[in-house]
């Protein structure tokens, strides 16, 4: 057998034995922006659909969560940066080879737009809440006839919210365990999931919560799914592909994936929510929590994962 | 016109002068390094190889870096080089992500840094400092695109390599073999 060792006289902060530049920041930030970006695809679809009084949680009264979502994921975004006083220079600059940008410009359109969308809901939403101005009252109503554009408009963002955090990281091909095209594709349904589960957490409508079960139930089954189908394409794939899927099936990733993410937070939550389902008295908040909390493990791991996988030479 | 470097792995000795000189020339801070020397030993014993290359920036044709960067801090300069402007860069660190040859780091003040190929010198008509101070004449640095250029010569004229070209990246540093 061939062996190759290899002494490095490089040791470079952040960057040697492993990569590790990007901390608990990056990932809190990658959950926040797939629920924020999962809240607001459920409400303006189901505004579409003329469906808001039947689901009124998802509709109405959760998209107010996404503005702070929002903004506790872009401060999140801002403390990362280590040339922070410069960050202007993403509106300066568009560049659409890089993910990153587009995410930037995404999140300067959707910040204000979810504002004014949960804005237009506050009098249907919170009916006790007094504006006290009336000027204000006035600009809110005058928002509901755009519901429908606004709504349109929401989708395609919330979508490319949702995915483009998992396509910034599918695209550094020098990163093996990122460089997969499901990552965008996953976290957006991890996003939808989240959003879905915390419909069914929060809402006192019966016909709301079971609605939102039965989505989560599918969304789940899509992300196991997806997982799979990401193993195979590494495992398929060259050396440095199938060492990455080896982190997670016996080396350092192994118990926290598969036990946390897949187990806890994904299989367990899907037969509780089927129990739930067949009338089964199951404590409701347990799947959500669950679901919740397997969303903001898999972003963890993922983004710690990817820095661990490397080319070697 | 495509800068390059070409380093004889025949030659190298892994004294680390060009690390010093890069060091001292570009005021690299303490803890931190532009170019760096690996040392690989292949085979089984007692059939063993072993390699000493000078690393830094391959400075490649298609950077990764360039193309994750969202504000264009990170570009091509003249002769193709890799640069990254400081005024523009706001410390995302997606460059450092992107770089299979992990070749970049991010300043003490904030910006993301690397080799330049000490184009400040090489504007002068001086080589970069790594190549001007190597005892043994182990790199040579140049315009690929130049052919009656030594590096040109010296690529065409002996076996190469270059590092993951696997990775697309398309690098402009030859280790010659």
């Amino acid at each position: 057998m061939v062996e190759e060792l290899i002494t490095s006289g490089r040791l470079t902060p952040e960057v040697d034995p492993i990569l590790h530049i990007w901390g608990w920041e990056i990932p809190l930030y990658l959950f926040l922006g797939g629920f924020a970006a999962g809240i607001l695809f459920f409400s303006a679809l189901f505004t579409l659909q003329n469906k808001e009084n039947r689901y009124p949680m998802a509709v109405k009264i959760l998209p107010f969560a996404v503005p702070v979502l929002l903004a506790i994921g872009l401060g999140a975004l801002f403390l990362d940066l280590s040339h922070k006083f410069y960050f202007w220079q993403l509106y300066t600059n568009i560049r659409w080879e890089s993910p990153m940008s587009w995410g930037a410009w995404t999140l300067l359109l959707v910040t204000p737009l979810s504002i004014v969308w949960a804005a237009s809901w506050l009098e249907e939403a919170f009916p006790k809440f007094d504006l006290r101005y009336n000027w204000l009252k006035e600009i809110l109503s005058d928002l509901k006839p755009y519901r429908k554009h606004m709504a349109w408009a929401l989708i395609i963002l919330a979508v490319i919210l949702g995915m483009y955090t998992g396509i910034l990281l599918s695209a550094f091909n020098a990163r093996p365990f990122w460089n997969s095209a499901i990552m965008g594709p996953l976290f957006l349904t991890s996003g939808l999931s989240t959003a879905a589960a915390s419909v069914t957490l929060l809402t006192r409508n019966q016909e709301e919560r079971s609605d939102f079960t039965k989505i989560d139930l599918l969304l789940i089954a899509i992300e196991l799914f997806f997982i799979i189908h990401m193993f195979m394409g590494f495992l398929a794939s060259t050396q440095v592909h199938v060492q990455a899927a080896e982190l997670f099936l016996g080396g350092k990733f192994t118990v926290p994936f598969w036990v946390w993410v897949v187990g806890i937070g994904l299989t367990i939550p899907a037969i509780l929510e089927i129990l739930e389902l067949r009338k089964h008295h199951v404590p409701i908040f347990v799947s959500a929590v669950l679901v919740i909390a397997g969303s903001v493990m898999l972003r963890f791991i993922v983004v710690e994962a990817g820095q661990a996988s490397r080319w070697l030479y | 016109m495509r800068y390059a470097m070409a380093i004889d792995t025949k030659r190298c000795v892994g004294c680390s002068d060009c690390v010093v000189a890069c060091q001292t020339e570009n005021k690299v801070p303490i803890g931190f390094c532009r170019d760096w020397i690996v040392e690989t030993t292949t085979g089984t014993y007692p059939q063993l190889q072993m390699e000493i290359r000078s690393e830094r920036c391959n400075h490649c044709t298609d950077a990764p870096c360039v193309r994750a960067c969202p504000t264009k801090a990170s570009h091509y300069g003249a002769g193709g080089i890799v640069t990254v402007d400081h005024e523009e860069c706001i410390g995302c660190k997606a460059c450092i992500a992107s770089c299979p040859y992990d070749a970049r780091y991010v300043h003490p003040e904030g910006y993301v840094d690397k080799c330049t190929f000490c184009i400040h010198r090489v504007e002068q008509g001086e080589h970069p400092a790594c190549v001007a101070v190597c005892p043994t004449h182990a790199m040579t640095f140049g315009d690929m695109d130049d052919r009656m250029s030594d590096i040109f010569k010296l690529v065409s004229r002996r076996k190469w390599k270059t590092l993951i070209p696997e990775a697309g990246t398309r690098p402009n540093i030859y280790y010659l073999i």
